[in-house]
């Protein structure tokens, strides 16, 4: 039996996709522990319609902690809260994004409990769960198990789609927020500064188009017409980052987004193992280098060894034609 | 200003492809493969010695940094490349490498923390061997200290760092009163990332980590390095997860070479149906 609490991600005003693979990530776990059930935690502050939208997945209750103190997230003032109603609960779940990677460490300290972090699967053995995980940058897995009565995990996004409502409406429950932690009054929230984007999220979009070093400055410049045909997030590798051509929240690889879309475009760019740790589980991938001996093509199902700046608007061209 | 920074060795991360899982998947097989310091502890490292010196150019040190790490004596090593880049001294846990997690980890470094008494400590967002991003908020936890994770950007403050978190989204700035824990991400080692009090503001550090001379390789063997027992530091060592086997990732297909975008598309279109 698997008693899950899924903790729901609520940021600038609203729910975060990621909470709805934490929620997948639940079902799954309970369908493999042959029984149980699961109850999802929202903090924040004016949360009336992200309680309603949980209320529609099956959960057993959907608990709200809706204070204006948990506006701003800090992890001192959300673990306690978490970490309090995880005493109720043997597994707790978060989606392995900024926030649960954060989160989650200092909830499982506070309950004495092991962490199993970015699992890509979930299954049962001899009665008791077992998690999946990759490590070494993708380049071998871990089958674990956490050793503790109460077990915290973090899920990466892209290994489990994220579940759609199931109709009904669980009740919902409006909880008191904890204390916050030791130490939570010398940390000061100072503001958010939010990177632009009208583009889809890089670990929800069907298609992305990431470029690398040998973009150069026109990164946005030669990449946007591809994306644009595709509704496509863009992404970048650590070169392309550092260089401030992309924003570092648009970095893909083993320590930034993790991605697997339906069409990965991998335009200048080299492939570091790094890189392909967070893509290498696209369906199809497309990659144009100038260099033959690139990583990136053992990765590919399309290569085209030429110049970028003369392929990618040809492509762009070629594409519209096709689709006429 | 005390700053003590945890430092792991890993197996050489631009050929993780070349670990392998011996038949029977009891373990990770990274034989043949160089040590090289975790890079986000590098750059942990590269932080703290910015934090602890003046931005002149010669640099005068004006702090104190402690490099640590856990493992066997040829973990010694990382020390002592730590100490010529710029470590004052250093302390090895010795432990063996498969008898540690992160919790475990920070709960030593706890009792390190109290013995030392630093004013910050600061870690890397990760290890790239295991890649589970957990020790330092578990021993920010532990301590009851202020944390700031994955952190691109730090300013220092009267008694407090003003820290730029790299986040989904965008940047997030939090101020943490000193003593605290970082933990930091790529960005921390772009040259105008980090700014003592003491630093100017039009001063840009080179791009990336330092390298240590030659004479200060020579002087690093003579710098303090303690050693510690783990048992001293932590009395529970139970590991909290446990690793049944482990399994090589599915390997992809080899996919093709296409001459021209002609082919590129008409395969995107009829073969892959992507369009």
């Amino acid at each position: 039996m698997a008693n899950i609490l899924v903790v729901a991600e609520f940021s600038e005003g609203t729910l975060k996709r990621t909470t709805h693979s934490a929620i997948a990530f639940a079902k799954l776990a309970v369908a493999a522990a042959g029984g149980g059930s699961f109850d999802i935690l929202v903090m924040g502050a004016g949360l009336d319609a992200a309680a309603a939208e949980l209320a529609k997945f099956g959960a057993g209750k959907v608990l709200v902690a809706d204070d204006a103190s948990l506006k701003q997230y800090t992890a001192e003032k959300f673990a306690p809260t978490v970490s309090a109603l995880g005493k109720s609960h043997n597994v707790l779940v978060a989606a392995a994004s900024a926030f649960g990677k954060d989160l989650m460490p200092r909830v499982a300290c506070r309950l004495e409990a092991g962490y199993a972090a970015d699992l890509t699967e979930v299954k049962a053995e001899g009665g008791k769960l077992v998690y999946k995980r990759p490590m070494f940058a993708g380049n071998a897995y871990g089958m674990c198990q956490v050793q503790t009565p109460i077990e915290v995990v973090t899920v990466r996004q892209s290994s489990f789609a994220p579940a759609e409502p199931a109709g009904g409406a669980s009740p919902i429950e409006k909880i008191k927020a904890e204390a916050p932690c030791k130490g939570a009054e010398r940390v000061e929230w100072v503001e958010f500064k939010q990177s632009k984007s009208e583009r889809p999220e890089l670990t929800e979009a069907e298609v992305v188009v990431s470029g690398g070093r040998g973009c150069k400055e026109k990164f946005n410049a030669i990449l946007s017409p591809l994306a644009d045909l595709f509704g496509a997030a863009i992404g970048a590798t650590r070169a392309a980052c550092d260089a401030e051509w992309a924003a570092p929240d648009i970095q893909v690889g083993q320590t930034g987004k993790i991605v697997a879309p339906k069409l990965y475009f991998a335009i200048g760019l080299s492939g570091a193992i790094q890189h392909l740790a967070g893509m290498k589980g696209s369906k199809v991938i497309v990659a144009v280098n100038k260099d033959p001996e690139a990583p990136i093509f053992s990765v590919a199902d399309y290569g085209l060894v030429e110049d970028l700046f003369k392929v990618v608007p040809d492509l762009v061209e070629r594409i519209k034609m096709a689709r006429q | 200003m005390k700053i003590l920074v945890a430092v792991k060795r890993v197996a050489d991360p631009d050929n993780a492809n070349k670990v392998t899982i011996p038949a029977g998947g009891e373990r990770v097989d990274t034989t043949g493969m160089e040590w090289k310091a975790n890079p986000f502890d590098e750059y942990a490292l590269e932080a703290a010695l910015r934090l602890t010196e003046n931005g002149q150019q010669p640099k005068t040190r004006a702090g104190e940094v402690i490099a640590v790490t856990f493992g066997p004596k040829e973990c010694e090593a990382t020390l002592r490349a730590a100490m010529a880049t710029g470590a004052d001294k250093a302390i090895r846990v010795e432990a063996e490498d498969d008898k540690l997690d992160g919790h475990l980890v920070a709960g030593a470094l706890k009792t390190l923390v109290e013995q030392e008494k630093p004013d910050l400590v600061f870690l890397g967002k990760q290890a790239v061997d295991g890649d589970t991003n957990q020790v330092g908020q578990i021993l920010a936890e532990l301590l009851g200290w202020p944390m700031a994770t994955f952190v691109a950007t730090i300013q220092e403050e009267q008694g407090a760092l003003l820290c730029g978190r790299e986040v989904d989204g965008g940047s997030l700035h939090v101020r943490v009163k000193l003593p605290a824990i970082v933990t930091v991400d790529l960005r921390i080692v772009a040259p105008t990332s980090v700014y003592s009090l003491k630093t100017a503001k039009t001063f840009k550090y080179n791009d990336g980590v330092r390298f240590a001379s030659l004479p200060a390789i020579m002087q690093a063997k003579r710098k303090p390095l303690a050693l510690k027992a783990l048992k001293d530091l932590a009395a529970d060592q139970t590991l909290k997860v446990k690793y049944l086997r482990f399994e090589a990732p599915p390997k992809r297909k080899a996919g093709i070479k296409v001459p021209d975008v002609a082919t590129l598309v008409d395969k995107l279109k009829n073969e892959a149906k992507v369009l």
